[in-house]
């Protein structure tokens, strides 16, 4: 029991006090003006990394940085640029990232960034300069209210209304942001506060009354649990984000191999139960394959662990898994019974709800009969595998599926992270490349970012020095914030890219040809720009690679390689991600499945 | 008082500052709701403001507004007096035509339903009554006899029954 207490205490969540020296700072209690009580804070906060750009309302607090030797800044090429790679910073290190930007359109081009990292739950800090007080609300020259546009993307956020608050509102936004669901916090500072003179007095704790997040599950629920765990035929662990977010890997995964309870995991989760483990069977949905799909599905006990029954893994809700009950742990409240009833709702920390419900099990001394049900399932993992050969794919083309598990086996999953864009080659990604560690696959998940893995990648460099960052691109998603490039070759921070080009907005275009006809509207983007050679421009290494065989010659230089380095990697227009369950359908009426031996089973006219 | 179907009542208690009535309003009106009736107002402590709010949406909605305005920063305490014994109040100013020969008859109504007769003009009358929504509802209906100019209102106030404290 004291066991479990201090392994408690240690939860990533509740961790919401400075990882810096807080009051113990060496600046606390001088006179310094707002510009660097600002700075001070963030030091005092043990921020190591600021990601962010300059500008008119910003130069105060970027002339008190110029004196900081604890802050380093990474210059962006472009704010969404900066909060985007703060947020892979973030996703990376399990740290609050920190975004600067300046007023008007330097904080509306952080919107994007700050509404991906609130969807997927990410903590972040972003500050933005704002005309001084005095011109607020007249139009002055780059005014924007970014408090307003972003009150419903972000946890929290803050108008600055005085110098004094300075120190406190940076706590504040700490604690918020990494406590409880993270997610990102604003804060809006009126240039005139940086010029006043202010006491540095930072603060160690915070004094928020209307914000107490529920950490400690309720036992009777726990119980409850065990109970329905002990008794179910067919249960599945739905793992979501939320495992990741709390440093739950090592309790959920061991609670599944105590109970031999199999897996699926969201896109969020994939790295928190190891790809290794044989009950994981990786993503369920939209393009899940049909064995995980068809788990929860057909499962009768689902308990869900920070996971939030999206569409996308659902499919049509009315016809989602019918037999099955859900126990659904979650911290934020908000989630239970949104989307699915919970016939055992227990709010907490997913790290603290797992290792007491362990506990419960071991008490009650449950060994649920899951081993029919492990049977079934490996049938299906036989039958319907995610890739075969017979599906008839052409020789000399490159297949992307090949390519991503080519990929997988060269990668050390202890020493690598990978960072996708959105769209056909993300789930490629998703399906083919396999993961030991939490924080190691890094995806826009929830808003679908296109132009966020690329900078996301850049900004997971910075904080994994000792890891090697591989983005893996669509020939879209990468022209979205390409510039980025500079940040990488500048600061020297390699990153390893892999652009799965077909000159296409492939996702769009797969859509296209099963449902609308073949009639490719807008979706085709042709053979520009040459990618080797803005590569070069940027000073990067490149290549392009158009035949299967050179496949693995070329990872295998990219990861050699000490700095960042691109491949263009050719395939085919006519490329299609599957399986994929039909939009607004349930996860039964799947097209493109592989049945073993017959190749593809295909009800729709020709695609491959 | 008789709830209508899909009427719900909340009380949402919130830090006493700019903007934190945008943050709750925007909440509900995201979703499409049309919010019937909002009031705010300091309350016995300074640093706090109490919302009402009114509107029409079904119970599963209800709930899950319910959620998201608690996980507000800003948000104290949120009390739904949707099924519970409780006071609402409203105070609503009729200005309604009354010309000389027809003002004594006006002021009559007015002091039936215990209302104020609060600024007297050459051809109209202003009104100040408060209420249930009933009594309101009742005058509103005699009154617009005489032709109502204007109808202002500050929006339902609303407080539980000392009885649900015991």
């Amino acid at each position: 029991m004291a066991d479990e207490k201090k392994q408690q205490k240690g939860t990533v969540a509740i961790a919401g006090a400075p990882r810096g020296l807080g009051s113990k700072n060496p600046k606390q209690g001088q006179t310094m003006t707002g510009a660097q009580a600002l700075i001070a804070s963030l030091e005092a906060e043990g921020v190591e990394v600021i990601f962010g750009y300059p500008g008119g309302q910003t130069i105060k607090m970027y002339d008190a940085l110029y004196d900081s030797t604890q802050l380093r800044h990474v210059l962006a090429r472009h704010e969404q640029g900066a909060v985007h790679e703060a947020d892979g910073y973030a996703r990376a290190t399990g740290r609050v990232g920190v975004a600067f930007a300046t007023s008007g359109p330097g904080a509306t081009n952080t919107v994007t960034g700050i509404a991906t990292a609130y969807m997927d739950s990410i903590p972040l800090v972003v500050i933005t300069g704002q005309v001084p007080r005095a011109m607020v609300g007249s139009d002055s020259f780059q005014e924007s209210d970014i408090v307003g546009m972003t009150m419903s993307v972000v946890k929290h956020s803050y108008l600055m209304q005085s110098s004094e608050n300075i120190a406190r509102t940076v706590r504040e936004a700490f604690h918020i942001a990494k406590t409880g669901r993270p997610g990102p916090v604003l804060i809006d500072v009126p240039s005139d506060l940086l010029d006043e003179e202010v006491l540095f007095e930072y603060p160690d704790d915070v004094n928020i009354p209307s914000y107490r997040p529920t950490y400690r599950g309720n036992v009777k629920q726990t119980k409850a649990a065990a109970r329905l765990i002990a008794d179910a035929k067919r249960p599945v662990l739905y793992v979501g984000g939320g495992v990741v977010s709390s440093g739950a890997s090592a309790e959920v995964t061991e609670l599944a191999r105590s109970m031999r309870i199999p897996v699926v995991t969201t896109l969020m989760a994939k790295g928190a139960v190891p790809s290794s483990e044989p009950l994981n069977l990786g993503l369920a949905g939209m393009h899940g394959s049909r064995y995980a799909s068809w788990a929860l599905d057909k499962s009768d006990l689902i308990i869900a662990c920070g996971a939030r029954f999206s569409d996308r893994v659902t499919g049509d809700i009315n016809s989602f898994a019918p037999e099955a009950k859900v126990i659904h742990i979650d911290i934020d409240p908000v989630e239970i019974d949104k989307v699915r009833e919970a016939q055992v709702p227990i709010v907490g920390d997913v790290k603290r709800v797992v290792t007491s419900l362990t506990l419960e099990l071991e008490k009650i001394d449950a060994h649920p009969d899951t081993q029919a049900w492990i049977e079934l399932i490996g049938e299906w993992r036989k039958q319907f595998p995610l890739y075969d050969e017979s599906v008839g794919d052409l020789p000399d083309e490159v297949v992307p599926e090949i390519a991503m598990m080519k990929l997988s086996e060269l990668l050390d999953p202890e020493a690598s992270i990978v960072v996708t864009e959105v769209g056909q080659h993300q789930m490629w990604a998703a399906q083919f490349i396999e993961r030991e560690l939490p924080r190691t696959f890094l995806s826009s998940g929830g808003l679908g970012t296109m132009g966020f893995g690329f900078p996301a990648a850049v900004g997971a460099a910075f904080g994994c020095p000792d890891k090697t960052i591989v983005c893996i691109a669509g020939d879209g998603s990468f022209q979205m914030n390409m510039q980025e490039m500079a940040t990488a070759a500048i600061n020297d921070v390699p990153v390893k890219v892999v652009i799965v080009d077909n000159r296409a907005l492939g996702m769009v275009r797969q859509w296209q040809t099963l449902f609308y006809n073949k009639r490719y509207s807008a979706s085709e983007l042709d053979s520009v720009p040459d990618f080797v050679k803005i590569a070069d421009a940027y000073g990067w290494k490149a290549e392009r690679v158009e035949r299967p065989e050179d496949v693995v010659p070329a990872i295998k230089r990219m990861l050699s390689d000490e700095g960042s380095y691109l491949i263009d990697l050719v395939i085919s227009r006519d490329q299609n991600v599957y399986p994929m369950v039909r939009p607004g359908k349930g996860l039964d009426d799947v097209i493109g499945v592989i049945d073993s031996g017959e190749g593809r089973t295909m009800e729709e006219g020709g695609a491959r | 008082m008789i709830d209508q179907v899909g009427r719900h009542v909340l009380l949402v208690l919130v830090e006493n500052r700019p903007g934190v009535l945008l943050r709750v309003v925007s909440l509900i009106s995201r979703r499409g709701f049309n919010i019937e009736s909002l009031s705010v107002g300091p309350t016995e402590d300074p640093t706090r403001s109490r919302i009402t709010i009114i509107t029409d949406v079904d119970d599963e909605s209800w709930e899950q507004i319910t959620k998201q305005l608690n996980k507000l920063i800003v948000v104290h305490k949120i009390t739904d007096l949707t099924n519970e014994p409780s006071i609402e109040r409203e105070l609503v100013l009729f200005k309604v035509n009354a010309p000389a020969e027809k003002r004594s008859e006006v002021i009559e109504i007015a002091n039936l339903f215990r209302a104020s007769i609060v600024d007297v003009g050459k051809s109209s009358l202003t009104i100040e009554a408060t209420g249930s929504q009933d009594k309101m509802e009742g005058l509103e209906d005699l009154l617009r006899a005489y032709g109502i100019k204007e109808i202002t209102r500050t929006g339902k106030i609303a407080t539980a029954r000392n009885s649900k404290d015991v």
